[in-house]
C-alpha cells in the first residue's frame, strides 16, 4: 500500500505510488500502436517459413496488384541500406553482412524477405500471402552443440565450422589450484533458450518529410538515442534530421535494446512512398523475429579443499547466438565470464566462450544478461560441492564469500565488488525461513516418504552498466534540470524507463533536494527531439547512472538558484525547503517561483552569470554498482505426477539504498516471476529443421497468476560508495537469484534418490520421468 | 454490416466489414485505444472489455457479434472524474509496471468481484489467470484486488 504524501516532506525512502500511473489505469497513455497519422500507411512483412533455404526467385506481381496496395519491396530495393549493427567487438569476430531484407538467402524462420505497404492493415496482411518465394530449401542446424559437430550444415557458407568467435579469459593460476584441489565437481549446465515476451510487441511508425529531409520514428523502445544514431546511419540520413520518439513503451527486459531491421526498414519505406508507415509486430514475429534469451551450455568445474575451500572455477561456455549478431550478442557471454565467481573469494578462473551460429533468431540481452546464466552455473555448483563433500549449503557458502572488510574487491576476472555483507542477506534469510527447523521437518518427511526441498542462491549481480570503457555505447547517462519562470521544474533524463517508475523516483529525487513538492515536477524522457543524448534504461543502470546524473544537475542547479537567490536574499548560505529559498543568516525567505522569475527578468543578473535555469549534466560513473542478496526456496514435490509446489519464497536482496521500496518490491516480484518461468515452464524450443515449436503462448508457457507463490521480500542495504545516493540496481535481482535457487531446492528434494543435477525447465513431465528410475538402481 | 450498439454508455453506429475484430473496432474506428493488443489468440487478455456485463477478450469477438450490446472499456470505468474503486487500488498497490496489460487486466479483476465480492486470493489469481503480465509477478495485482474488495464493502 503506498504512503499518502504531505506536501514538502522527504520523500525519498517512502512508498510513494507512481505519478505515471492515471493514464495507465485509465487506458489514456500512448504506445506506438495508439497512434494514427494523416495519411498513415501499414506495412505487413513476409517472412521466410524456413530456417535455412536460397531465394531463387520472387514474385511481387500479385500482391502489388491487390487492390490498395500502393508498394511492395524486397531485398533487391533495400541492398543500399546499411546492415543492422552489431556493437559488440570482440578479437576475430565474424560478422555476417546482416541486410534488412534478405537478398539472395535466408538464415531462419521469420527472416524478413519483402514488405507489403497499404492504406488499409487487413489489406496489408492479405497481400503478404500473395507474394510467392521460389525457395530451394537448406539443410538447417538449431542446437549450438550440433552446430560445432564435424559435417553440421554451414549456417553462414563462408564460416563451416559455424563458429563466431572464441573467448579465452585466465585469472590467478588455475592450473596449480585443480593441481593442489582434494576434490573436483564437474558438470553441464545448460541454460534454455527463452522469449522476452514483453507485452506490448514492437511497432513502428516511420513519418517523413521529403521537404525537410526529416524523418520521425515512433518505436518502442529502451534506447531512442541509440536507434537514432545508428538507424539515421543504415539510412544515410543526417543525425540531426532524425527524431526518434519512444511513446509508451509496454515492457522491454532487454529486447527492445536493439536496433531491428524493421526499425531502417519503416524509414526506408516513409521515405519512398512519402506517407507515414506504420508495422505493428504480431505476437507470432515477436515469437520468430524479436531477439531470444540465454542459450548456454556450459561446462563447469570447480576445484575445492576438503572444508569446501574453493580453489579454482573453470567454465567452457557454449554461446547459441543465433544466425546474426545483433546489438549485443556476442558480448551476452561475456558479461557471464565476469560474473562466474559468484559472491566468492577464489582468485583462480579459466573461460573459454565459443560463440556458435545456429539457424535460430538471434540471441542478446534478456532480463539479467549474462549474470542469470552465471549465478545458476556457480550456484549449482557449490551446492554439487556441498552435496560432495556432504557439507551444508549455506556453510559452504559462508566460508568461501568475499568478506565484509575486503571491500573493494578485486575479482579473478577483473571486476572490482564496490561494497557488500554477502553474510547478511544469507542470515536474515535463514532465519525468516526457520532454516534448522526445515531441515528437521524435511527429515522427517523424507522418512515418511515425502519429496521436500529447500534451496538457496546466493547471488551478485552487476549493476549500473556501466563505465563507458566496459560498454559498446557509452556507459554515462545525462539529465537536464530546467526551472521555469513560473518555478515549475521539468526533467529530462536520458534513461529511457518503460515501467520501471522513474517517473515517480526522479521526481522524488529532484523534490527532496530543491524543497519542493512533487507535483511540481515533470519527468520526460524518450524524445530525442527533446531530451538531451542519453544512452537508455537497461542493465539495472537507470536509477543508479541516470538518478545520479540528476542529482549532480541538481547540485548544479542549487548553484545558480544560491546566485540568483543572493539578488533577491542577503546571502548565498541558504536551505531549500517547503519551496522557498531561506537565508540562514536572516532567516528572510523567496518562493523559489519568484527566484525562477528573477533568473529570467534577467534586470540585475549578477557578474558572469547567464540568464534562467537550466542545468544539463553528463555522468560518467567509475565503476559498476553489485547488488546482491539470498533467496530461499522451499518445494513440496508430487511423486505421483512430478508437480512442484512452491510452499515458500523468501528474497532478502541487496540493492543499496531504497528510494521507493513499493518499487523495489514490484521489481523484485516481477524479476521472481521471469526468474520461475526459466526454471520451472519456459522453453524456446526449436525443432532440428529450425522451426519454432514453441511459438505462441498456447506453447510457450509464460507465468500467470495461478502459477506464481507468494513472494516474501525483504532486504538488507549496503550503500554503494560508487554514487552519491548510494544505489545500486533491482531490476534483474529476482531474475538472477530465482531460477538457482529453484533448482537447488529441488534437486535437494531429490538428492537422496541419486539426483545430483536438472536441467531447466523442470516441467512436471522432466521430474516424472526422473522419479520413475531414480532411486531404483 | 451496419451495427448499433453502445460503448460507456453512449450510442454508436457503423458500417464494418464482417471481418472487422472487435478489438481493432474499438481501437481504430470509435478511437478507443485503451483497450490493447498483445497476442490476437485470446491467450494474453491485454484487450479485455465488458460486453453485457461479461468480462469477453475483444480480439476474438467480430464486430458485428456485438451489434446491439452494451460494452463498457477501460475508458468507462471512472466516473464523475472519480476512478473506479478497482483504478484506484492497482494505483495505489502499484499493480502496473509498464502498463500494457492493465487495462485488460483492471476489467477482469472488476469481473472478479462482480461475480464475487469476497474472493480469496485463490479465486483472485484464478479470475486473472487468462491475463498475462510480464512485469509485475502479480502479486501486486492481487494485493490491488484484494485492497479494492475491501473499499467496495
Amino acid at each position: 500500500m503506498a504512503t499518502t504524501i504531505t506536501k514538502t516532506e522527504k520523500l525519498i525512502g517512502k512508498r510513494i505510488r507512481r505519478r505515471e500511473d492515471p493514464r495507465l489505469i485509465t487506458g489514456t497513455a500512448t504506445y506506438v500502436d495508439d497512434m494514427q497519422l494523416a495519411g498513415m500507411h501499414y506495412a505487413s512483412i513476409v517472412r521466410s517459413p524456413h530456417a535455412a533455404a536460397k531465394i531463387r526467385s520472387i514474385d511481387i506481381k500479385a500482391a502489388l496488384a491487390a487492390p490498395g496496395v500502393v508498394a511492395v519491396f524486397t531485398g533487391k530495393d533495400t541492398e543500399q541500406v546499411g546492415p543492422v549493427p552489431c556493437g559488440g567487438s570482440l578479437p576475430g569476430l565474424r560478422v555476417p553482412h546482416h541486410h534488412i531484407l534478405a537478398t539472395d538467402r535466408v538464415y531462419f524462420v521469420g527472416h524478413p524477405v519483402a514488405v507489403v505497404v497499404a492504406a488499409d492493415r487487413y489489406v496489408a496482411r492479405d497481400a503478404a500471402d500473395l507474394v510467392e518465394v521460389d525457395w530451394e530449401v537448406l539443410p538447417a542446424v538449431a542446437d549450438p552443440e550440433k552446430a560445432l559437430a564435424p559435417g553440421a550444415p554451414p549456417v553462414h557458407p563462408q564460416w563451416p565450422d559455424n563458429t563466431a568467435f572464441t573467448y579465452h579469459q585466465e585469472g590467478g593460476d588455475i592450473d596449480k589450484a585443480f593441481a593442489e584441489a582434494d576434490v573436483i565437481v564437474k558438470q553441464r549446465i545448460v541454460s534454455q533458450r527463452l522469449v522476452p515476451v514483453a507485452m506490448e510487441t514492437r511497432g513502428v511508425i516511420a513519418d517523413w518529410r521529403g521537404a525537410d529531409r526529416a524523418l520521425t520514428l515512433y518505436t518502442s523502445t529502451q534506447v531512442p538515442h541509440l536507434v537514432r544514431t545508428l538507424v539515421a546511419g543504415m539510412l544515410g540520413l543526417e543525425e540531426n534530421r532524425m527524431r526518434v520518439v519512444a511513446p509508451e513503451v509496454g515492457g522491454g527486459f532487454g529486447s527492445k535494446l536493439n536496433i531491428y531491421a524493421e526499425e531502417a526498414l519503416m524509414g526506408f519505406v516513409a521515405m519512398k512512398i512519402n506517407k507515414p508507415v506504420k508495422w505493428i509486430e504480431s505476437r507470432r514475429e515477436n515469437f520468430l523475429c524479436t531477439i531470444h534469451g540465454r542459450g548456454h551450455v556450459d561446462y563447469f568445474e570447480v576445484a575445492a579443499k576438503k572444508d569446501g575451500t574453493i580453489l579454482g572455477i573453470k567454465l567452457k561456455l557454449i554461446q547459441d547466438l543465433g544466425s546474426y549478431h545483433q546489438l549485443l550478442t556476442p558480448v551476452i557471454p561475456t558479461l557471464s565470464v565476469l560474473m562466474m565467481p559468484g559472491l566468492y573469494r577464489t582468485q583462480n578462473i579459466r573461460a573459454d566462450i565459443v560463440g556458435v551460429f545456429t539457424n535460430c533468431v538471434p540471441t542478446d540481452a534478456y532480463r539479467g544478461a549474462g549474470r542469470p546464466e552465471a549465478t545458476h552455473g556457480i550456484e549449482r555448483m557449490v551446492d554439487i560441492l556441498a552435496d560432495e563433500l556432504k557439507m551444508d549449503p549455506a556453510e559452504i557458502r559462508l566460508k568461501n564469500f568475499v568478506q565484509k572488510e575486503e571491500f573493494p574487491f578485486p575479482t579473478a576476472t577483473g571486476l572490482m565488488y564496490d561494497s557488500g555483507d554477502y553474510s547478511a542477506p544469507l542470515a536474515k534469510v535463514l532465519d525468516l525461513a526457520g532454516y534448522q527447523e526445515l531441515r528437521a521437518e524435511q527429515a522427517k518427511a523424507q522418512a515418511a516418504g515425502k519429496l521436500m526441498g529447500v534451496g538457496l542462491c546466493t547471488y551478485g549481480e552487476i549493476c549500473g552498466i556501466g563505465p563507458s570503457p566496459a560498454t559498446p555505447a557509452g556507459g554515462w547517462e545525462s539529465a537536464t534540470v530546467k526551472i521555469e519562470p513560473s518555478g515549475k521544474v521539468t526533467v529530462m533524463t536520458g534513461s529511457c524507463h518503460h515501467g520501471q517508475g522513474e517517473e515517480t523516483t526522479f521526481a522524488m529525487i529532484a523534490a527532496d533536494e530543491l524543497g519542493i513538492g512533487i507535483d511540481d515536477i515533470l519527468v520526460v524522457r524518450g524524445d530525442t527531439a527533446i531530451v538531451q543524448y542519453g544512452i537508455g534504461t537497461f542493465g539495472s543502470r537507470a536509477t543508479a547512472i541516470g538518478g545520479t546524473a540528476l542529482y549532480f544537475a541538481l547540485q548544479e542547479m542549487k548553484v545558480k538558484i544560491k546566485k540568483f537567490g543572493a539578488m533577491l536574499l542577503e546571502s548565498d548560505d541558504v536551505t531549500f525547503e517547503d519551496g522557498r529559498v531561506t537565508c540562514n543568516k536572516t532567516g528572510n525567505s523567496k518562493p523559489l517561483a519568484e527566484i525562477a522569475g528573477a533568473s529570467y527578468r534577467a534586470m540585475k543578473l549578477p557578474p558572469n552569470t547567464e540568464p534562467g535555469l537550466n542545468v544539463t549534466y553528463f555522468w560518467e560513473p567509475p565503476n559498476f554498482t553489485f547488488g546482491f542478496g539470498a533467496h530461499f526456496i522451499v518445494t513440496d514435490i508430487d511423486r505421483d505426477t512430478g508437480h512442484i509446489k512452491i510452499r515458500r519464497y523468501i528474497a532478502v536482496d541487496d540493492c543499496g539504498n531504497i528510494l521507493n521500496p513499493l518499487i523495489v518490491d514490484g521489481q523484485v516480484h516481477g524479476g521472481v516471476a521471469q526468474g520461475l518461468g526459466q526454471a520451472l515452464w519456459e522453453q524456446a524450443v526449436y525443432d532440428d529443421n529450425g522451426q519454432l515449436v514453441t511459438g505462441e503462448f498456447m506453447d510457450y508457457v509464460m507465468p500467470r497468476a495461478h502459477m506464481m507463490p507468494w513472494v516474501e521480500s525483504h532486504h538488507t542495504i549496503t550503500p554503494s560508495p560508487v554514487n552519491p545516493l548510494g544505489v545500486k540496481g533491482v531490476g534483474e535481482a529476482g531474475t538472477i537469484g530465482a531460477s538457482p535457487a529453484l533448482v537447488n531446492s529441488v534437486v535437494d528434494a531429490l538428492s537422496h534418490l541419486g539426483v545430483r543435477h536438472i536441467d531447466m525447465p523442470l516441467t512436471p513431465e522432466k521430474i516424472w520421468k526422473i522419479l520413475q528410475t531414480a532411486g531404483k538402481n | 454490416m451496419k451495427i448499433n450498439l453502445t460503448i460507456n454508455g453512449k450510442p454508436h453506429s457503423h458500417d464494418v466489414e464482417p471481418r472487422l475484430l472487435l478489438i481493432h473496432y474499438l481501437r481504430e474506428v470509435v478511437g478507443l485505444t485503451g483497450s490493447h493488443i498483445g497476442c490476437e489468440t485470446t491467450l494474453c487478455g491485454a484487450c479485455t472489455i465488458e460486453m453485457n456485463g461479461q468480462a469477453v477478450k475483444s480480439c476474438t469477438v467480430f464486430a458485428v457479434q456485438a451489434d446491439g450490446a452494451n460494452l463498457v472499456t477501460i475508458e468507462g470505468l471512472a466516473s464523475n472524474g472519480k476512478h473506479h474503486a478497482m483504478q484506484e487500488a492497482f494505483w495505489n498497490q502499484h499493480g502496473a509496471q509498464c502498463g500494457f496489460c492493465t487495462p485488460g487486466m483492471i476489467m477482469a479483476s472488476k469481473q472478479i468481484l462482480d461475480r464475487n465480492p469476497n474472493p480469496t486470493d485463490e479465486e483472485i489469481r484464478h479470475g486473472i489467470e487468462g491475463n498475462l503480465c510480464r512485469c509485475t509477478g502479480y502479486q501486486h495485482i492481487v494485493n490491488a484486488v484484494r485492497a479494492a474488495a475491501e473499499a467496495t464493502k
